[in-house]
């Protein structure tokens, strides 16, 4: 970590999005995760993700457990709203902040301790109702906070930096999301941005629960020989199915790719997936096929990165509800009686 | 891109640009950095061994350093460096017993130098600790050469030429003031082993005009009147005052006429604004002080009654290119304008004039008259005479004379000791890490938003009044420390190791100026094109490593890095480092850089 502020001064010539913003005025405060924490890579690649997407920081929503991971949303979007919850709660809170207001953009930002331990139940079950929402667990597979125990998504046979070898079974938060009903699927790898980057600006467009794992080394405690969650490992076994293109709004498909090689996916808001397939006869369509094909290639000691699975007509919680378009704070006073009929009510009860 | 060769020297000389700029590459973030502590002695000192003249470069520089400070690219200004040379010398205190002293011993050789101005003054700093006998020419009575006569004590007190010039003669010159020198073949039958010509460039132009001659009693060429001025044989000027020329001594001209009477005092320049000479802080003091700059006007006649004169006629120009792309001034068709004036003072340039080198002496002269002078060793046709300053390449500076007097003394004591003068001893170059802790550094890394401030001045009505009230007041050592913040250390380098980095972008993420760029390899076109933020000044170099585990290269514009050290404090591997780099230029006497050289 560093004492000093980052300097304002900025790059003269930096370019700027629709909003009239650089980059750097996505950015929050200066990060106190150690030097080379793989999380500090998945903030940079949120802030170029949201200002790519020209998003105004005021309609994002940014909330977190407990963790070095659910530090982070302080270090990014340092305009946006924010919300610092119980370990392994951010979940819930998510999911009542967005019933109560769907006009913000919701952002979770997890880790693999508050969302593999404490949090699984809260996890599973944001997923499987379909909140809007992009999920983003930052994966280390160990707890950095209380200096390097395995957490739930070490794998099995794995060392840790004191030599031990982790005799549990890992829980495998992909298959999980996909078996639970997350309608966007994804993968990847701190140390690689140029995967990472499209894949949140694509889970931000998509309507409906969006679950991104991404495996970020703890360069403090998980970043040595036998960690499967090292820097080395993941680039040695990453096994990216596809990378990403994002299209915004309704520009034409040019055709100029080998036919076979790319899986274009219309997004509900209107934008275009444009998946470049790595892996031949790999279907992001197909939930079932995903599956298999995921489980196989672990078997096989391999990292499966990219889009896994994306469902593009899915539909949200809201619309499951049929809940009602205005956020509640903008409701009028037959549906929001006030403080003095509040008062009221807890007078009776008393 | 082939991985960036750092052990040369130049490399990183490059990215320190003010000491890459100034001719005698004085260390400027070295010495800014000592101000800052207050060290003002050895700030001062640094400068000293550096340049000769801090006290008086303080106030007059060039500033070569200030357009090339990084400073001015990331936001409006550079830093004020040369006025925070000043300070050092303002606050130094006593030094005296830091600078060397007579040499104790004598190594017999005998060396006679032309005039006594900067350059001349650099080569017997140089040579007398060596043990020369350094006889120094000049038809003044006091050294200083240019120092002294041409620019006006309200910019330059007297007190600091006889301060800085004095340590030299202190040092055992043996002078020879009030004696011009009329005869190179002469001077070349005494007894000298070497003859170092800094005469300067002693000559004001002169404007043939008609009327030239009958209103001569009202036309001064600006150089001698600005000496004659200096001497005190000049006290007085018209009420209204004509100043042609846009150069630096059009506007001390034009200064010092305000002080003498001058109420009027009028600039008039054939070119714009912007193309004129004069360095953009010197139009500035002149306007500052009431004085009218007039552009695109080329003088067409001293106009004159009963051989008196009246103003001067101005034809009105434009610039306009021709169709092989040269600029050229052409007439507007307007009507003249006359200027009505009392005196008129003439400061259109200066030329050499060597009518006492005789042609049979083995001194080439170009067809320009200039002579023929190897530009590294300083030396002439006649390998025992040497040129420097404006003597030898038309005028430039007092900065520059410096720079010329270094090499020139190199070489005159190579030729004494009958060494190759070629062999030019390099200059020592070290590179030093600044970790101190974890995220400590041995070098303030903060960097600070602060605009350039601006040096205090006298009172206008105070400052006019008296020709030897300097106008400038200086920084105080609070103003002093606060710009000094503003300098970037820019010689603690951000050095790469390729073994020890893990490539986690922890660097890149953090680089506020979008400097670092991990990226597949590629000619250097086309990689300047592929960086986080494309490296458009092809003025500043890629840093490139070798090949990472990846197959990927790092590749740094050192355009505007900020040498803030975060991505070393990011880094969790030690890959970055920030190391202070250290040039030690080799002046006569510093044989280290040849030994290690040689080893």
């Amino acid at each position: 970590m560093t004492y000093l502020a980052k300097p304002t001064l900025h790059h003269p010539n930096l370019p700027t999005n629709k909003l009239g913003f650089t980059h750097r005025d996505y950015e929050g405060s200066v990060s106190t995760l150690c030097a080379g924490c793989g999380h500090d890579s998945i903030s940079a690649a949120i802030i170029q993700a949201c200002f790519e997407l020209d998003l105004p920081p005021h309609r994002v929503a940014k909330l977190s457990g407990i963790g070095c991971s659910s530090k982070t949303p302080t270090y990014f979007l340092g305009a946006s709203h924010g919300f610092n919850s119980v370990h392994g709660r951010m979940p819930s809170v998510l999911t009542g902040a967005n019933l109560a207001n769907r006009d913000l953009i919701y952002l979770g930002v997890s880790g693999d301790g508050d969302s593999a331990s404490i949090g699984l139940g809260q996890f599973a079950h944001s997923l499987r109702r379909g909140v809007n929402m992009v999920y983003i667990v930052e994966n280390n597979g160990v707890y950095g906070l209380t200096k390097g125990q395995f957490s739930a998504t070490a794998d099995k046979g794995s060392k840790s930096k004191r030599g031990i070898l982790n005799s549990d079974e890992p829980i495998d938060m992909i298959s999980m999301a996909m078996n639970l009903g997350a309608s966007f699927v994804a993968r990847s790898f701190s140390g690689d941005k140029k995967q990472l980057v499209p894949l949140i600006k694509a889970a931000i467009q998509h309507r409906g629960a969006a679950f991104i794992d991404c495996v970020s080394p703890c360069v403090a405690f998980n970043n040595h020989i036998g960690s499967t969650k090292s820097f080395d490992y993941v680039r040695e076994h990453n096994d990216a199915v596809n990378f990403l293109d994002v299209i915004s709004g309704r520009e034409p498909i040019t055709t100029d790719y080998e036919p076979g090689t790319i899986q274009s996916v219309r997004q509900h808001d209107g934008s275009t997936l444009r998946l470049h397939k790595l892996a031949a006869d790999y279907d992001a369509r197909d939930r079932i096929a995903a599956m298999n094909f995921l489980q196989e290639r672990q078997a096989a000691g391999e990292v499966v990165t990219g889009l896994l699975y994306v469902d593009p007509e899915a539909g949200d919680l809201h619309a499951y509800l049929n809940t009602v378009e205005t956020p509640l704070n903008e409701l009028d006073a037959v549906l929001v009686p006030g403080k003095a009929a509040l008062d009221k009510i807890n007078a009776g009860l008393r | 891109m082939k991985p960036t060769e750092i052990a040369v020297p130049d490399y990183f000389h490059k990215v320190v640009d003010c000491q890459w700029a100034c001719p005698a590459h004085t260390p400027v973030p070295e010495y800014i950095r000592l101000i800052a502590a207050q060290r003002y002695g050895d700030a001062y000192m640094i400068n000293w061994q550096s340049n000769v003249f801090p006290g008086i470069l303080g106030r007059t520089c060039d500033r070569p350093c200030e357009p090339a400070c990084r400073r001015g690219r990331v936001e409006e200004e550079p830093v004020a460096i040369c006025r925070l040379k000043r300070v050092a010398a303002d606050y130094k205190g006593d030094i005296t017993a830091r600078l060397p002293g007579r040499a104790t011993e004598r190594n017999g050789k005998r060396i006679a130098l032309v005039g006594a101005g900067p350059a001349s003054l650099t080569v017997a700093r140089d040579l007398l600790p060596e043990g020369y006998e350094v006889v120094v020419y000049d038809a003044d009575r006091r050294a200083g050469g240019m120092i002294r006569s041409q620019i006006p004590h309200f910019r330059l007190p007297e007190q600091v030429i006889d301060e800085e010039v004095g340590y030299i003669l202190a040092m055992g010159v043996t002078p020879r003031f009030g004696e011009r020198i009329d005869s190179m073949k002469a001077l070349l039958t005494e007894d000298y082993d070497a003859i170092f010509v800094g005469s300067g460039a002693p000559r004001g132009r002169d404007l043939e005009l008609p009327g030239r001659h009958e209103a001569a009693a009202n036309i001064h060429i600006g150089i001698d009147w600005l000496s004659s001025v200096s001497f005190g044989h000049i006290e007085k000027i018209g009420r209204r005052v004509v100043v042609l020329g846009g150069g630096n001594t059009a506007m001390d001209c034009c200064r010092t006429s305000r002080r003498l009477g001058g109420e009027q005092v009028t600039v008039v320049v054939r070119s714009g604004f912007e193309e004129m000479k004069a360095s953009p802080w010197e139009k500035e003091d002149a306007m500052h002080e009431d004085i009218p700059i007039l552009n695109f006007m080329v003088p067409k006649e001293f106009v004159h009654a009963n051989c008196r004169l009246v103003g001067v006629l101005f034809e009105k120009v434009k610039a306009e290119r021709d169709e092989k792309g040269r600029r050229n001034l052409v007439p507007t068709g307007e009507a003249d304008q006359l200027i009505e004036c009392d005196d008129v003072l003439v400061a259109v340039g200066q030329e050499n004039a060597f009518p006492w080198i005789e042609q049979d002496i083995g001194i080439a002269f170009d067809k320009w008259g200039m002579p023929i002078v190897d530009k590294e060793t300083m030396q002439s046709t006649n390998p025992k005479v040497f040129f420097g300053g404006d003597a030898a390449f038309g005028p430039k500076n007092i900065i520059w004379a410096v720079a010329h007097g270094h090499e020139a003394a190199i070489s005159i004591d190579k030729f004494c000791k009958g060494e190759d003068i070629r062999d030019r001893p390099r200059p020592i170059v070290n590179l030093t890490s600044q970790k101190m802790g974890i995220h400590e550094w041995s070098y303030d890394n903060d960097i600070v938003n602060d605009q350039r401030y601006k040096v205090p001045l006298k009172d206008k009505a105070i400052a006019l009044k008296d020709i030897r009230v300097e106008v400038e007041l200086g920084f105080d050592d609070k103003l002093a420390f606060k710009e000094a913040e503003r300098c970037l250390n820019c010689d603690v380098q951000t050095v790469f190791s390729e073994p020890l980095c893990i490539e986690c972008d922890a660097c890149v993420d953090i680089c506020p100026m979008d400097c670092i760029t991990f990226t597949a390899n590629g000619e250097e076109e086309d990689l300047r094109r592929r960086l986080t933020a494309p490296a458009l000044n092809l003025t500043q170099e890629i840093y490139v490593s070798a090949p990472l585990k990846t197959g990927r290269i790092m590749a740094k514009d050192e355009d505007v890095c900020l040498h803030c050290g975060l991505c070393a404090e990011r880094c969790p591997t030690g890959a970055w480092d920030m190391q202070r780099f250290i040039l030690d230029m080799a002046h006569v006497g510093s044989q280290v850089g040849l030994a290690c050289q040689n080893r």
